[in-house]
């Protein structure tokens, strides 16, 4: 048993969940794209490279940027890259030693702050202000001489546009710092705001999220990265160019990074969202932002009046994803954020991310995006009412589940335990001998 | 006509969703976003086409590649061309896998937590090692994180590879490594048979030393023999031995767990996944038991375990306080997104060959290997292999003795529907005019006969 996108709605937030469209499976699965070698002469793989090329630019005109590189393999890499670039151009203008703090909120993906400093930066983070959005103030006092940039997601993880980004951008880009923009939540503004129209400088995108590419179990994606015009010469390379006549790898960046691959890039992951874009056009994925939106807004709307759940930080609008808090539930009935995750599977649905952003006290973090129907959504809504509803009546059901999924609840702190942590057939097997030896 | 990929697009969703939230319109919704930056025109993309559309458009740009099915291509050194089981595909595809995400929910998560657990445990098998994670992005990426783990645990910062690696690799390797101070260093191998230079080695490790890094085939192909005494080097004074392999060559050749490896890593594309033009890919990596080890591991690891109550056996993810969304800045990694389908695909793979399917894989190759050695070594002026050992899927060819440059003649053997092997003059200029080719199981004797008489013909061409 295993729950999928077509299995139901999978509301988990922060990881656009969308319905993967099947005519993308099938154009990724021909020969043209499977059988193919990187190192074939260019001649020969002038459609793959088309595809690239046009991809990039595509992607590049989506988030307002330069150039694209569609090398790295996902977000992470994508963001690993960026704040590679930061390093590089720090290090061209001599200000590497002494730039060396990247700055991002408290309510930050954690594959910012670890990218921060998997690319040998100081990480200083910032508090959020009382509405969750950036402090501004506290931005202000952060920022110094030794700012090499600022990691956001906008919207934030709580959903809520930064309304001050333009403010945000000047404090940073005057204390000479870039701005790094992480695609984790594009889903919520395409054809309505632009990363680089805000003042970003270097853009991540997922291809797995707001693209609509299976995210397989866990991967493969791909996390295209976007800079703008002053930044080009850093990308990694090489990057597709055209001639007029030919698309050809470009090796020509003064200053690139290097590599972040050994091959051109996840190509069977780009291939699919070339093919969604198409499928899409402007006024499609416009449209996707608007209803992924729509949904989200409905269910904060409907979920927020359910007894035990509150809708932290005010009623300002949200984008595609919301954060919800039972710490009333919880203080109330004693059922937990995790508790609510595992009673919700038993309605068929799968639960939203928890427990974050940690800003958030017993988070529920549900993006529903654009490809459920009502009727979905009403469903979910109707599962949380059930479970409200048992939490105040008959906790200890709650407290007990799940019960209608394939196995019970898992014994997640055994698994991860020194002494019974097994994670290899063969470890289990050594584990059999040594517990047989140790009871005769 | 609503998007096909967006149900609520339809007058009557949309008006009850914008009754029950009270707004007039989704513009509402976006009100927040400052007018300066509202994207004022639609974005210049083409689209949208319908569904019969996008399949013609894309099918008529990718007919301008050519395939492995086209063309006799004799390219290696990242990906391979190996034969995928029709099985891998079927069960891949399963939508419950293909669809769904990282297993946070194991309750509804079990089909894919018991794949990758598989994956761990037969990739553990093939290296003879104890630990392993549910991938990384690629080989390289595996190398830039071994060396940081390395560096983690022994607190050195100096990482050793050998000559002959790949040069991709390598800058991908200093892309990772770099930035947090690893220095990397490389030491001498033997010109003649491309063992590692014990005496060079034995001068630049020392206490600074991390690592000592090898690939077995290397990049040229040949196998190293000497590695016990690389690994009895790097040992003694302390640091770590990283081996980089080939999954398909260990039916045959001796595991790297068994010749001292700390850490291995690697590309499982060969293990069912298609080359897809270079991605996607799947990044071994796996460690030794020791709990100082594992928890330095980067990316997602599945442990077995029960249910709470004890009543069955379960999966699940383990020790994620070593990642990003817990650990944050101090997480072993910031890999979150993996290549979990391209693993379960390798377990698939590995299941159905089973130790004697790769035991006849590895000869399989091996033999394809020494025969077209052998041919092609008959033609004048080519030498082939430059290297005095054994090799396995990968050899090199010089044209030093010959008069044609190794460009001249990939464009020649081109003609006639053949790609010759990878140029590596401007990784290796000490090599001459020599080229990476390669073969597996999928090449018939027809296709190297066929490479054979191009080659022959190329170089008597006027």
């Amino acid at each position: 048993m295993n729950f999928g996108v077509d299995s139901g709605i999978y509301p988990l937030g922060s990881c656009t969940m969308k319905y993967n469209p099947k005519v993308n499976e099938a154009l990724a699965n021909l020969d043209e794209v499977r059988w193919v070698h990187p190192d074939q002469d260019e001649s020969e793989i002038q459609g793959i490279l088309e595809i690239m090329y046009k991809l990039a630019s595509w992607l590049a005109e989506i988030t307002g940027t330069h150039a694209v590189s569609l090398q790295p393999a996902a977000g992470a890499q994508g963001e690993l890259t960026g704040v590679l670039i930061i390093r590089a151009y720090h290090k061209l203008n001599g200000e590497l030693g002494r730039r060396d703090e990247i700055i991002v909120p408290d309510s930050a993906h954690g594959t910012n702050p670890a990218s921060a400093s998997m690319a040998g930066f100081k990480v200083v983070v910032i508090p959020s202000g009382e509405d969750g959005c950036v402090d501004v103030e506290a931005l202000k006092e952060a920022v110094s001489e030794r700012t090499a940039g600022l990691m956001l997601t906008n919207p934030n993880t709580l959903g809520i546009f930064e309304e001050d980004i333009l403010e945000i951008a000047d404090i940073v880009h005057e204390a000479g710092g870039l701005l790094y923009y992480d695609g984790a939540n594009l889903n919520a503004i395409l054809g309505k705001a632009r990363p680089g129209d805000m003042g970003f400088d270097i853009v991540h995108v997922n291809l797995h999220k707001t693209f609509s590419t299976p995210h397989g179990g866990g991967g493969p994606g791909a996390g295209p990265v976007g800079v703008k015009e002053h930044l080009e010469g850093f990308l990694p390379v090489p990057v597709v160019s055209f001639d007029g006549e030919r698309y050809y790898l470009n090796y020509d960046l003064p200053n690139s990074i290097g590599r972040v691959r050994s091959t051109l890039g996840n190509v069977g992951v780009l291939v699919r969202a070339f093919a969604y874009i198409l499928s899409m056009g402007p006024q499609g994925l416009e449209r996707a932002a608007e209803v992924a939106v729509l949904n989200s807004n409905y269910l904060a709307r409907r979920l927020s009046e359910i007894r035990g759940f509150t809708l932290p930080y005010g009623e300002k609008p949200r984008k595609h994803e919301f954060v919800l808090s039972c710490s009333v539930l919880k203080s109330e009935t004693g059922v937990t954020a995790k508790h609510v995750a595992k009673r919700l599977l038993d309605y068929g649905v799968h639960a939203p991310t928890i427990y974050f952003p940690p800003i958030v006290k017993e988070a529920l973090m549900i993006e529903p995006t654009e490809t459920e129907p009502v009727e979905s959504l009403d469903r979910l809504v109707e599962a949380f009412r059930s479970v409200s509803e048992e939490a105040y009546s008959r906790p200890e059901k709650v407290l007990g589940s799940p019960y209608n999924t394939s196995v019970g609840l898992v014994d997640e702190v055994k698994a991860s335990s020194p002494r019974t942590l097994c994670i290899t057939w063969k470890m289990y097997k050594d584990r059999l001998r040594t517990s047989e030896r140790g009871s005769r | 006509m609503p998007n096909p990929y967006i149900p609520n697009d339809t007058e009557d969703s949309e008006k009850r969703l914008l009754e029950a939230l009270s707004i007039p319109d989704v513009e509402a919704l976006f009100s927040d976003i400052p007018k300066e930056i509202r994207l004022k025109s639609s974005l210049k993309i083409p689209g949208p086409l319908p569904e019969a559309d996008v399949k013609r458009e894309v099918e008529s740009i990718l007919k301008k590649n050519r395939t492995v099915k086209d063309l006799r291509v004799f390219l290696g050194g990242e990906v391979w061309p190996h034969h995928v089981p029709a099985v891998v595909d079927e069960v891949s595809s399963r939508s419950e896998f293909l669809t769904s995400y990282t297993p946070y929910q194991p309750e509804v998560s079990q089909g894919i937590l018991q794949a990758l657990f598989e994956y761990q445990s037969m990739i553990c098998e093939l290296l003879e090692m104890d630990a392993a994670n549910c991938s990384v992005y690629d080989w390289s990426s595996a190398l830039g994180e071994a060396a940081r783990m390395a560096a983690r645990i022994t607190k050195r910062y100096t990482f050793i590879v050998p000559h002959y690696i790949s040069p991709e690799r390598l800058t991908v390797l200093k892309t990772y490594a770099e930035p947090t101070g690893i220095r990397v260093l490389k030491v001498k191998q033997d010109v003649k048979n491309g063992e590692i230079d014990l005496k060079d080695l034995k001068e630049k490790v020392s206490r600074e030393t991390a690592a000592v890094y090898v690939e077995n085939p290397s990049y040229l192909g040949f196998i190293v023999e000497h590695v016990e005494a690389v690994a009895e080097i790097v040992h003694d004074c302390g640091g770590l031995f990283v081996v980089g392999v080939d999954p398909t060559s260990l039916g045959i050749f001796r595991p790297p767990g068994d010749y001292g490896a700390d850490i291995v890593v690697g590309e499982g594309q060969p293990l069912g996944n298609y080359m897809n033009c270079g991605g996607p890919l799947l990044g071994i990596m796996a460690c030794r038991g020791k709990l100082s080890f594992i928890r330095q591991m980067p990316g997602r690891m599945i442990g077995m375990t029960t249910t709470k109550d004890g009543s069955r056996r379960a999966y699940c993810m383990v020790l994620q306080t070593r990642e990003q969304h817990i650990r944050r800045e101090r997480a072993t990694s910031n890999i979150c997104t993996n290549e979990a389908l391209c693993a379960l695909r390798a377990a698939v793979y590995m299941a159905l060959l089973g130790p004697e399917g790769f035991r006849e894989l590895g000869e399989n190759i091996l033999y394809k290997t020494q025969y077209a050695v052998k041919r092609l070594s008959q033609i004048e002026g080519v030498r082939v292999p430059l290297f005095d050992a054994p090799h396995f899927k990968g050899f090199t060819v010089n044209l030093d003795g010959a008069s044609k440059t190794i460009s001249e003649v990939n464009e020649r053997l081109l003609r006639r529907g053949i790609v010759g092997g990878k140029p590596l003059r401007s990784s290796f200029p000490e090599l001459g005019e020599t080229a990476l080719y390669s073969v597996t199981e999928l090449h018939k004797v027809e296709d190297i006969r066929a490479l054979e008489e191009g080659l022959r013909k190329a170089l008597e061409e006027g």
